[in-house]
């Protein structure tokens, strides 16, 4: 188990042979690179983008290889906003709140989120299906609230649509909905 | 260098440019379709329509080729393409899909109609259809970073070498670094940053920081909510940028250089990456460049995320896998930089200014602008305004010709209430000081600041409490937590704005506003935490009455506070037989008085605005009211 505390609450718990995957694939990470702190950031970079988060265990791993205290690369992973400390869902959902995002609506349709689901923005359900984030501008500004599910850009996000998103998930069969539910069938 | 070198370098630069030419002015020998895929396109859907001409242009068999290009800056009309048919002027479609798609290749490329009646403006200059410079737009807009922007394919270096890319290397490879410099110097460029420091001085303290291993870093970390300049430049045309770069290396005597690069902007790492590849392999990077005995490489660098890393100092930090915390300077990074050798920061606008001057001299790049700062400015407009994207404009412009003509003015018909101008180390101005010209120095007296050119437009629906609160919520979180007021007084400053936005400000909020805003500001290392209560200051400088409005009658004028607003539906105007606001209410909050009439129970509102956007526009029933006392008033009445 990770000794590491996140800022809300513990990690959620690893799924079985994740610890195996983590080390693994940390180690693969490392090769590519000089053990140097200067290579800190691409290293975590890396993992992350493997592993969709930083886990506990793979944090650990790669202070012990830099020979550094875990702490500066956990203080690294949680000052920089790129990295996540919470596993992703299986499907993600972003929340922009870029100013023009935020001025009409952005913040209403992350309540709408966070209700629907019983979670906290950063944080993930506890089965792994949703995870959900704000993120800052992502450029869209002229289809405000704008909400990026997947990778598919969502805009004009009203509380209904909000409803209709998770509504689409919930059956397969709708249409549009086919695309997401196969993709990252294996994350559980 | 001596003569022959340089004759062998100018030589072959020509033969590279000969090639690039001819295979380019292949390609527009025959129809050509050019389709906008910055990030800004592509979220539009702009792959569908290329998908869709790619389908139809394949079905029917045609010759006719498909480009990428970047962000031509009239974003609001995303997808655009440009269509190129030899015999009729290149022209620009908007609002595209997949439809209009396989119509426009039906109909112009097979049968010769070019469907003017979806055009909206034409590439050169000609008998039958607008231009650019036709438009009132066209008229403020002159572009020098953004010029090849949206035209050129940025995965093809071809296209900007036949444009005459890397000329200005070429030829400055044949002089003197120093001569480079002082070129540079006398262009008076100032630092787009947001800072405006001149660029030649910068690079000339590089110099005199005497010789050894030097670096050059281009700032590709923009982090402002609402702005996208650099983004939308490194996805259009990064070989302007690289070129820039090279010209600086090469005056300062520096042989490697990164362009550090946010993470969240994956599509612009990728596009630079493979620019750097092309121009690695047409010699134009690395050991030796175009034969001449100039070597320099330049990498990528992935920002995490860390709007302080904005800072130079915490930049360079950042790069050597530290947290992003400022330094106290002197010394300036042109002494002790990245890995303690001197180094040249500058913006990616800055970079990309500097072929341009080359190619065309520093007596014209003067002549744009006004004296103090020559050049142009570039803008991401964005907020309530009709005409977003990006738009560059000389400096000396003013943000009302800059909004009312450029932007054509706030959307729909609202009236316009201000200009959020620098991001969140910048300011809102009213109307009454929109005829201020845009340069560094005007902005800053008006108490906004240039910064890097994210502008923002607000109109009457936007409550500037609120605004200050979101920019000073985001400046809060970035702060690094180095200095004490940064750290504390930016929270304290929150709490207190925070509970006004709650209808629970008093009497003194504001007087203890000021004080801290100063404190702050006095009390940082660094800009962001020098910069932070600027948002406030503006707002409380140019709007004081609405604050107090939330303070003393617990009313947000602009109707936007939540927990001072309450939404209610007019008896008299909602019709008894449409349901639209009961199905749209996500917590079953509005039910059917016995009377038919619809009606809000107040309970159970969480406000999420849904009830008033449903409404259909023929009864327009569903109001906001503020102060939330109204609400018995107007209860009474009807009982």
């Amino acid at each position: 188990m990770p000794s590491i505390h996140v800022k809300r609450g513990v990690f959620l718990p690893l799924l079985e042979g994740e610890e195996e995957l983590i080390r693994k694939s940390v180690s693969g990470v490392l090769q590519e690179y000089e053990a140097a702190q200067e290579n800190l950031i691409p290293i975590l970079l890396q993992v992350q983008e493997m592993l969709g988060y930083l886990p506990g265990p793979a944090m650990e791993q790669i202070a012990a290889a830099l020979k550094i205290p875990a702490v500066d690369v956990y203080g690294l992973a949680t000052f920089y906003n790129q990295f996540r400390l919470h596993p992703p869902g299986k499907h993600q959902l972003k929340v922009c709140m870029g100013t023009a995002c935020y001025m009409v609506g952005g913040r209403i349709a992350l309540e709408c989120f966070e209700r629907r689901l019983g979670i906290k923005e950063g944080e993930t359900t506890p089965g792994r299906e949703f995870s959900l984030e704000r993120v800052a501008c992502v450029g869209c500004c002229t289809m405000a609230p704008v909400v990026v599910v997947d990778e598919q850009v969502e805009g004009k996000v009203t509380p209904t649509r909000v409803d209709g998103i998770l509504l689409s998930f919930e059956k397969p069969a709708a249409p549009g909905a086919e695309a997401a539910g196969q993709k990252g069938e294996d994350a559980s | 260098m001596n003569g022959n070198a340089a004759a062998a370098v100018r030589e072959r630069y020509r033969k590279l440019e000969a090639d690039a030419a001819a295979r380019i002015k292949a390609i527009y020998n025959g129809p050509v379709i050019r389709v906008g895929t910055a990030t800004c396109g592509i979220a539009a859907g702009a792959l569908p329509v290329k998908e869709a001409f790619a389908r139809v242009v394949e079905e029917k068999g045609l010759p006719a080729k498909i480009i990428d290009v970047g962000c031509m800056g009239h974003c609001y009309a995303e997808p655009l393409v440009i269509i190129s048919k030899p015999g009729f002027p290149s022209l620009c479609y908007g609002y595209l899909d997949e439809d209009l798609a396989a119509r426009l290749v039906d109909d112009f490329l097979i049968n010769d109609d070019p469907c003017y009646e979806f055009a909206l403006v034409a590439l050169e200059p000609n008998d039958v259809f607008p231009t650019f410079s036709d438009f009132p737009r066209g008229v403020y807009e002159q572009k020098i970073v953004l010029e090849h922007c949206g035209f050129i394919d940025p995965g093809d270096i071809d296209h900007y070498i036949a444009r005459g890319g890397y000329g200005a290397l070429a030829a400055a490879l044949g002089k003197a670094p120093a001569g480079v410099l002082d070129t540079v110097k006398e262009s008076h460029l100032r630092g787009r940053g947001g800072a405006g420091f001149p660029a030649g001085l910068k690079w000339e303290a590089a110099v005199k920081a005497g010789p050894g291993e030097k670096y050059v870093i281009c700032n590709a970390d923009e982090g402002d909510p609402g702005a996208f300049m650099d983004r939308g430049i490194l996805e259009s045309c990064p070989h302007q940028v690289i070129e820039g770069m090279l010209l600086c290396a090469y005056a300062v005597g520096a042989e490697r250089g990164y362009f550090y690069i946010r993470a969240e902007y994956p599509l612009a790492v990728e596009r630079v990456r493979r620019a750097l590849e092309q121009a690695r392999e047409k010699g134009l990077l690395g050991g030796a460049i175009l034969g001449s005995g100039f070597n320099c490489e330049l990498e990528i660098f992935q920002g995490s995320g860390a709007f302080v890393c904005g800072e130079a100092t915490a930049l360079v930090r950042s790069m050597e896998g530290k947290m992003g915390i400022p330094a106290t300077r002197p010394p300036r990074l042109a002494q002790s930089g990245y890995r303690g050798r001197p180094t040249v920061l500058n913006n990616v606008k800055t970079f990309a200014y500097v072929p341009p001057i080359f190619n065309r001299g520093v007596e014209w790049f003067k002549s744009i602008g006004t004296d103090d700062n020559p050049g142009t400015a570039v803008f991401s407009l964005v907020g309530k305004v009709a005409h977003t994207g990006l738009v560059e404009v000389p400096m000396g412009t003013t943000l009302r010709q800059l909004i009312f003509e450029v932007g054509e003015g706030p959307a729909n018909g609202k009236a316009f209430k201000a200009a959020q101008i620098g991001g969140p180390s910048g300011g809102c101005l009213p109307e009454a000081a929109l005829d201020i010209p845009i340069d560094f120095d005007s902005l800053q007296e008006a108490g906004a600041i240039m910064g890097s050119g994210g502008l923002v437009v607000l109109d009457e629906d936007d409550c500037m409490v609120a605004i200050a609160r979101y920019f000073l919520e985001f400046t809060q979180q970035e702060s690094c937590g180095k200095c004490t007021f940064c750290r504390l007084g930016t929270k304290h400053m929150l709490d207190i704005l925070t509970r006004i936005t709650e209808g629970c400000g008093e009497p003194g909020d504001l007087e203890i506003l000021e004080e801290l805003a100063e404190d702050v500001r006095d009390g940082s290392l660094c800009n962001l935490g020098a910069t932070a209560p600027n948002p406030v200051l503006t707002t409380l400088r140019y709007f004081r009455d609405e604050y107090e409005a939330h303070i003393f009658e617990k009313r947000c004028p602009a109707l936007m506070c939540k927990e001072l607003i309450v939404y209610y539906i007019e008896p008299q105007k909602c019709s008894k037989l449409c349901n639209v606001c009961v199905g749209s209410c996500p917590t079953e909050a509005i039910y059917t008085r016995d009377d038919g009439l619809k009606a809000i129970d107040q309970e159970k509102c969480v406000k999420c605005d849904n009830c008033l956007k449903t409404c259909p526009p023929d009864y327009n029933a569903v109001i906001k009211l503020s102060p939330p006392g109204l609400l018995t008033e107007k209860e009474g009445k009807k009982a």
